[in-house]
């Protein structure tokens, strides 16, 4: 039984471990859409159908040989950098952001593209010389990087800019960037701040000034990160229970299905239940780097390895966020948030994952 | 894959192995900082974060309690409770307010204060909660929106109660009335006990009793949402009723004695002298109370208050009226008990009195006088100038004294609110507040209750009940028994005994108490009309205050009808009945009402007759 499996899972080109943690994770989340939902099963079955919609995605990309995603990174990074120039001039607005391109057929957004382009393209870079990665490559790499996030940042869409900027980081970090040029980088950044905050849209700054202190206006821009807090904290250490969290069921919390599904979470099932969710996260980001390790060439460990961690960022700056370490960036937790472009990307990108693990014996030189 | 590069796996390799161990390294640690925060939030803070979240969601609602009642004492309801019905909107329910209003004016008399008011309360109000647009609304105004309310969504009718005084206009100003508590008066009341409740006494029992009958608060805990609406009731402690008072007013008697005034303006206050009970507390004219329980418009608020007649004027215990001969009996009281040289042989009144070396006659009431004169006749018949020369040898602060003791000049202490003090004259009190010597011409005018000298007529009452009561007093008081909201047997108020005034001196009474059975029993009585054929015999005593100073050296005597009303005396009289075992003191005063015989003694009849005639029965 056991062995027929794994050889099912063979032939779809699937790493067991990391599907089994992707989908406890997206069942989890499930239970917790129903709750935070309001017991709304409409919700939840609109988001099992677009679970298996992405899981379909990972499937398909899981099928590409690591060749074909190596030669298609750059193509892939230039249509991406095409699209986020003509979504800047001809993109629909949605919710006071320009991210959407209306493509008659479907609406979706090119930013979503750069989530796994720009890492394959860092990637092909780095693999073209040997590692560690030389100034000169870097130095191309980081303005790619730069320019993809400063587009994405324009639209205005600064939560996943910054996970685009960090998934082309990793993979240079893992590429064996020097650590002075990483030294200096974040001397320049933290240089940069001020001049940042000057290009910051207000209800960005806003969203800064909040975190430093949400009590200042409770009722307004602070409510959501106290609210948050509130929930979590009076979660306890096991919970109110499945359905009985009373900010999220009484409505004090607010975008409870989406951005603070985490606070739902964690005032149901408390310490315990967050506890093991982000070692189920974990686990994931951990099988990933353990996939990373074992590639079988430089531009798999480097894709691989930047996916994986940058699924951690995911869940380190959504859950930061909403526990208030961090300030308010709208960005989902992944496979929980209600929402579908997102996770269609993600998987996609674990499907990558799977591919380089799952191709490795088919490959030899 | 082709190879286009030299390179060292191993060596990348490694290279891979250091950064993504750098890597994991970092991870643990940022996932480290997250489960402290966690462990902060849900463990150390759990108890603050648990507070928090409880009171977003629970709130803690007032439940007002239902206003005591108030009686009689014979158990007649003097002021209940009302259902009645109360027009509500709830905004979120209703897609055009104005137009609905609008519509709505067609079958309800909406009024423009009520539209101010609604619209005040409609801003300040959350969507969901019921802003009234009318209260009491008129039994024909609710039914014919009854029949029309599948045409207005979210306009309800609710039944709430609203205090009703049944009596009207006859005990307004001994019963008082509630009104909406507004914000002003926010700062006189506990807002504790008081959230939830709309109404409070403002004037007579209802203000001085409005601890007694507001009663006390309940509360239900209720659950809610972000939005505040109720999802359920999660605890309830009732709120207790207000206690109901059994009055010491007879209803009967109040009416009598509204009656007997007839359209006079005045006032009539009876005592049981065995207790200090009110019988009956009338000032007139009066309002219908009724009117300010929802709010009196402005307009008839203003014709009210702006009458000549002042009817809002509670003259039984605000009124200061000279209370002229009525002090006569009480400063032969006092001659006695100083033992005075006069008050144990005659005099000579020759129709006018002058100061020893003084020019100006001081005149008696009567032109020719009254020849030999006595106390006895001296009270029977009012002498003036006998009282001139009693007032002298006593002195002014003799008869402070004495008439302090007697309840002159202070107040009486009833348990309603407002009640002024009237006004002794001493010579300490002329330095006090005029800085002047006192003068002997002064002296002699109040022999004969005029001058500084004022009295309210609960004072009145209140002395005559301490005469009756051959000097035992009692503090008047117009609760009598307090029945708790729950029910069971209403509790009787034990009196509230005062010093008593030389009670031990019988035979000094008996002298004063004839002299005042004589005004109404005797051969020349002045009242005489008054007196009862059979039964029981009356003490009284007359009085006229002057309202416009005639000048005393005038010869000729002015026809009384040739003078305006507006400057006629007040007439005033005080009695009790019956003299052996008295049962009770009346004061009456009648506004412009010219002599106290004529006048003031038929109205104290009616009192009197009316509550011994139900004592018979």
């Amino acid at each position: 039984m056991i062995e027929r499996g794994a050889r099912v899972l063979r032939f779809l080109h699937l790493d067991g471990p990391l599907l089994a943690g992707l989908l406890l994770i997206a069942l989890t989340g499930l239970f917790a859409l129903y709750s935070a939902s309001g017991e709304h099963m409409g919700t939840v079955v609109r988001q099992a159908v677009r679970i298996g919609i992405a899981f379909g995605a990972m499937l398909v990309v899981a099928q590409l040989s690591p060749r074909l995603l190596h030669n298609s990174a750059p193509w892939l990074y230039a249509i991406g950098l095409i699209l986020l120039i003509v979504v800047l001039f001809a993109g629909d607005v949605g919710k006071g952001a320009q991210r959407w391109l209306d493509l008659g057929v479907i609406r979706f957004q090119p930013s979503e593209i750069m989530k796994l382009a720009v890492p394959m393209a860092v990637a092909w870079l780095c693999f073209a010389q040997p590692l560690p990665v030389k100034f000169g490559r870097a130095l191309v790499a980081g303005v790619m990087i730069t320019v993809t996030a400063l587009l994405i940042a324009r639209q205005p869409d600064l939560g996943t800019a910054l996970l685009v900027a960090a998934a082309g980081f990793f993979a240079l970090f893992l590429a064996g960037l020097r650590w002075r040029i990483i030294i200096a980088l974040g001397a320049l950044l933290t240089a940069l701040t001020p001049v940042l905050w000057h290009f910051m849209h207000d209800y960005q700054r806003q969203r800064v000034r909040m975190f430093l202190d949400p009590e200042k206006d409770p009722l307004g821009a602070g409510y959501h990160i106290i609210q948050s807090k509130i929930a979590i904290g009076s979660g306890g250490l096991f919970g109110k229970g499945w359905l009985n969290g009373t900010q999220s069921q009484l409505e004090f919390l607010p975008e409870r299905s989406t951005d603070f599904i985490f606070a739902v979470f964690a005032e149901e099932f408390g310490l315990f239940g967050v506890l093991v969710l982000i070692a189920a996260y974990l686990f994931v980001v951990g099988r990933g780097l353990w996939i990373a390790t074992n590639a079988q060439d430089s531009f798999g460990r480097l894709l691989a390895g930047s996916l994986a961690l940058t699924f951690f960022v995911y869940v380190f700056v959504n859950a930061g966020m909403v526990s208030g370490i961090l300030p308010v960036v709208g960005v989902p937790l992944p496979l929980f948030s209600y929402g579908g472009t997102a996770m269609v990307t993600l998987l996609a990108g674990f499907g990558m994952l799977m591919s380089i693990h799952t191709h490795r014996k088919l490959i030899s030189y | 894959m082709a190879k286009t590069r030299l390179s060292n796996p191993y060596a990348e390799r490694a290279l891979f192995a250091r950064r993504a161990f750098v890597a994991i390294i970092l991870v643990l640690l940022m996932s480290g900082a997250l489960g402290a925060q966690l462990v902060n939030l849900q463990v150390f803070s759990h108890a603050h974060y648990m507070t928090l979240a409880d009171g977003n969601r629970m709130r803690l609602e007032p439940v007002p309690p239902t206003r005591g009642l108030i009686y009689d004492r014979n158990g007649i309801l003097l002021a209940g409770n009302q259902p009645s019905f109360t027009l509500e909107i709830i905004p979120e329910q209703v897609s055009d307010i104005d137009a609905t209003l609008a519509a709505l004016a067609e079958y309800v008399d909406i009024r423009e204060q009520d539209l101010v008011r609604f619209h005040h309360q409609l801003r300040r109000q959350r969507r969901f909660e019921p802003v009234p647009v009318r209260f009491q609304l008129s039994e024909e105004d609710a039914s014919r929106f009854a029949v029309h309310r599948h045409a207005f969504p979210g306009v309800e009718l609710r039944a709430t109660l609203t205090r009703h005084y049944p009596y009207g206009e006859v005990a307004a100003h001994a019963i008082g009335y509630v009104g909406a508590i507004s914000e002003a008066d926010l700062a006189d009341v506990d807002a504790a006990a008081y959230s939830g409740t709309t109404h409070f006494g403002k004037t007579g029992v209802e203000s001085a009793h409005e601890p007694t009958l507001h009663g006390t608060v309940g509360f239900r805990q209720v659950e809610t949402n972000a939005q505040g609406r109720l999802l359920r009731v999660v605890d309830y402690s009732p709120p207790v009723a207000g206690d109901n008072l059994y009055l010491t007013l007879d209803a009967r008697i109040q009416q009598a004695a509204d009656l007997a005034l007839g359209e006079n303006a005045g006032s009539i206050v009876a005592i049981d002298p065995r207790n200090g009970d009110l019988l009956a507390l009338v000032s007139k004219p009066g309002f219908n109370p009724n009117l300010f329980v929802d709010g009196i418009d402005v307009a008839t608020y203003r014709s009210l208050e702006r009458d000549a007649r002042r009817p809002l004027f509670n003259r039984a215990l605000r009124g200061r009226y000279p209370p002229g001969s009525t002090v006569k009996p009480f400063l032969g009281l006092a001659a006695i008990l100083y033992r005075t040289e006069l008050s144990r042989r005659s005099i000579w009144c020759e129709g006018f009195f002058r100061l020893p070396g003084g020019e100006r006659r001081y005149r008696d009431w009567k032109r020719d006088g009254h020849g030999r004169t006595d106390l006895h006749r001296a009270v029977a018949e009012s002498c003036d100038v006998y009282f001139y020369e009693l007032a002298l040898e006593l002195g002014i602060d003799r008869m402070h004294e004495f008439m302090t003791a007697a309840g002159f000049g202070a107040p009486t202490g009833v348990d309603l609110d407002g009640e002024l003090a009237g006004l002794m004259p001493s010579t300490e009190w002329k330095r006090r507040t005029m800085n002047q010597s006192w003068f002997p011409g002064e002296t002699l005018i109040v022999g004969i209750g005029q001058g500084y000298m004022l009295s309210t007529p609960v004072q009145l009452a209140h002395s005559t009940a301490i005469v009756a009561g051959r000097g035992y007093a009692y503090r008047p008081r117009v609760v009598g028994w307090v029945q708790s909201g729950g029910g069971g047997k209403p509790l009787a108020q034990a009196p509230v005994a005062k010093t008593p005034l030389v009670p031990e001196r019988i035979a000094d009474w008996r002298t004063i108490v004839d002299a005042m059975v004589a005004v109404i029993h005797g051969p020349s009585a002045s009242a005489r009309a008054i007196a009862p054929r059979s039964g029981f015999r009356i003490a009284g005593k007359t009085g006229t205050a002057q309202v416009y100073s005639l000048a005393q050296d005038v010869d000729e005597r002015i026809d009384p009808e040739s003078i305006p009303l507006h400057l006629r005396d007040h007439a005033l009289f005080v009695a009790f009945a019956p003299v052996e075992q008295p049962e009770i003191a009346v004061a009456v005063v009648v506004e412009h009402g010219g002599g106290g015989a004529a006048t003031a003694a038929p109205v104290a009849r009616q009192v009197i007759d009316a509550w011994l005639a139900g004592r018979a029965q």
